[in-house]
């Protein structure tokens, strides 16, 4: 089980300097386990600082985040031990690979947790299986590596903790399309067969509407909005108004939309506007 | 967290201070060292002490950032401040002690030049961006440029590094936090731990660094980039009437602890 609960967070830069700026404020919500969870906004729009909060990498200036019902800012154990339960891949994670070989990096988190070598050994192999890095990759510097395979080896990294939430940001930044979709089938199935939490950043409104079961979207440090893909893409408009894009179909509904075609509210995949485009049609004909 | 760092960090402003051309600030930090050091008695200390308050007031930089500054030196004040109390000879406060009023004064006495010098030169750095203070540094240097010192590649290459370290410090963060997020601990442990602590660190820090610096060339190169003949400036440094009072100010500073110091105060 990991529930996740964060009340009244807020967190406050560089607290009594002229810098000081606060990114985030009054931000409540609970994800259960096994969500598959995309948060979206703008830059700067506090996304990054609130998925910092959730493995105590930062400390709230105000509010709890609790973790199973426990706060994880309790103490400093509760700190450094929610660090397994709860994985973190960063932006551009492979500029943290730093070990000789791809296998040791991998296997740093699981190493940092105390396990034994058949257990790091074993970990590693999965993790790697999950991301789709090959054996005979392991002896190799994690440096040699092409740019997708470096970020897949940093998520297995990652994922080699077992953590029970799994939180990325933007994992197919700077990615080509057909390494974005291996990086985002890894992780589907990464989900399906652990049944972990998955919260993902994204600009990709594509891949947010397709992958996940719940949208939230930051802006200016707050919540403007939190339901299922289908809540959010029906309101299009406040989305862009925010600064955002929407997917593709849902801008393609809009455009027939203006041009007075009747088309149902939430439409974010290709299928739906098909449907829905039919559907109008064979309405109109009648 | 690293970024938390405030000596030598620019604070945006609109004093006077801020205003002063960067040349006047440094003659007048070098003033202002030189002041420190020659001052003796409690009277030349206090004149410098007060120069510094009144220049914390103008420029509106808070006491506390300053300390906030001071606290990685605190080691070396402390230290000093030790060796000063113990190894003064004179006369011991109490009959056989090893401290003796003199060391009292010449502890007090040196903290408090420490402190000062730490101030007047945070003062400089918080006043004055970066840039400024290269372009300011450049132009105090230029006489050195017939002597065939190559001032303009010396400047360009300091700006670079100034306007590197807030990226260096950031990156460091983001390293720092992707690696704590698998579980690295910087805190405990010995020495060799905590160094070896440092390897994840390091490595994709330097290979960033490298990385940057190829960018940075090229991005260089395409723009044309060929040292400093014939380059000109956006931003013109001019001197103006405030810079002169302050300079004369400055120098008034420096006479008038001299001539105390002559007078043992």
């Amino acid at each position: 089980m990991s529930v996740i609960t964060v009340e009244e967070l807020r967190h406050t830069y560089s607290a009594g300097t002229p810098f000081e700026k606060t990114a985030i404020e009054n931000i409540s919500l609970e994800i259960p386990q096994g969500q598959f969870v995309g948060i979206l906004g703008h830059t700067g729009s506090g996304k990054s600082t609130f998925i910092q909060h959730l493995n105590a990498l930062l400390q709230p200036t105000g509010g709890r985040v609790l973790l199973d019902g426990e706060n994880i800012n309790r103490d400093k154990k509760s700190r450094h031990d929610v660090k397994w339960k709860v994985g973190l891949v960063f932006q551009y994670p492979e500029y943290q690979l730093f070990e000789e070989t791809v296998f040791a990096d991998i296997a740093f988190g699981p190493k940092n947790m105390g396990l034994s070598r058949e257990e790091i050994d074993e970990r590693v192999r999965e993790a790697a299986g999950f991301v789709g890095v090959e054996e005979k990759l392991f002896e190799r510097s994690p440096l040699e590596l092409s740019g997708g395979q470096k970020r897949r080896v940093a998520i297995a990294g990652v994922i080699a903790m077992r953590p029970g939430v799994l939180i990325l940001d933007e994992p197919t930044a700077g990615l080509d399309p057909s390494g974005s979709r291996k990086i985002m089938d890894n992780i589907r199935r990464y989900r399906e067969k652990s049944g972990a939490t998955v919260i993902i950043v994204s600009h990709n409104m594509d891949d947010a509407a397709r992958l996940t079961e719940r949208l939230i979207v930051f802006d200016h440090g707050h919540i403007a909005m939190d339901g299922t893909p289908e809540e959010v893409f029906s309101r299009p408009q406040e989305l862009i108004d925010i600064g955002l894009n929407v997917p593709q179909a849902t801008a393609l509904a809009m455009a027939l939309r203006r041009r007075g075609m009747a088309l149902p509210g939430a439409i974010f995949t290709h299928e739906q506007l098909l449907a829905a485009v039919k559907q109008a049609k064979g309405v109109a004909a009648c | 967290m690293l970024k938390d760092i405030t000596l030598g960090q620019y604070f945006p402003g609109d004093t006077v201070a801020h205003r002063l051309d960067p040349r006047t600030k440094l003659i007048l930090v070098l003033l202002y060292i030189v002041a420190l050091f020659q001052a003796e008695g409690w009277i030349g200390y206090g004149m410098v002490l007060l120069t510094t308050a009144l220049c914390m007031a103008v420029s509106h930089i808070r006491a506390k950032n300053i300390f906030k500054g001071l606290k990685p030196m605190l080691f070396i004040i402390a230290l000093t401040a030790l060796l000063n109390l113990f190894y003064t000879t004179g006369t011991p406060i109490v009959p056989g002690w090893i401290i003796t009023w003199e060391g009292i004064e010449r502890a007090v006495k040196m903290m408090l030049r420490i402190t000062l010098l730490i101030a007047g030169t945070f003062l400089l750095t918080c006043t004055t961006s970066p840039m400024a203070l290269t372009d300011g540094l450049e132009n105090l240097l230029n006489p050195l440029k017939k002597l065939h010192v190559p001032v303009h590649e010396m400047t360009i290459m300091m700006s670079m590094a100034l306007r590197f370290i807030p990226t260096l410090i950031e990156e460091t963060d983001k390293i720092m936090s992707a690696q704590k997020a698998r579980g690295a601990d910087f805190e405990n442990g010995n020495l060799i731990q905590r160094a070896r602590a440092l390897l994840p660190i390091l490595v994709p820090l330097f290979v960033s660094a490298f990385r940057r610096a190829d960018e940075l060339a090229v991005a260089m190169e395409s723009r044309c980039y060929h040292g400093g003949e014939g380059r000109t400036r956006m931003k013109q440094l001019r001197m103006a009437s405030r810079d002169w009072i302050a300079l004369a100010l400055g120098v008034l500073l420096l006479a008038a602890v001299i001539v105390l110091k002559r007078f043992g105060l």
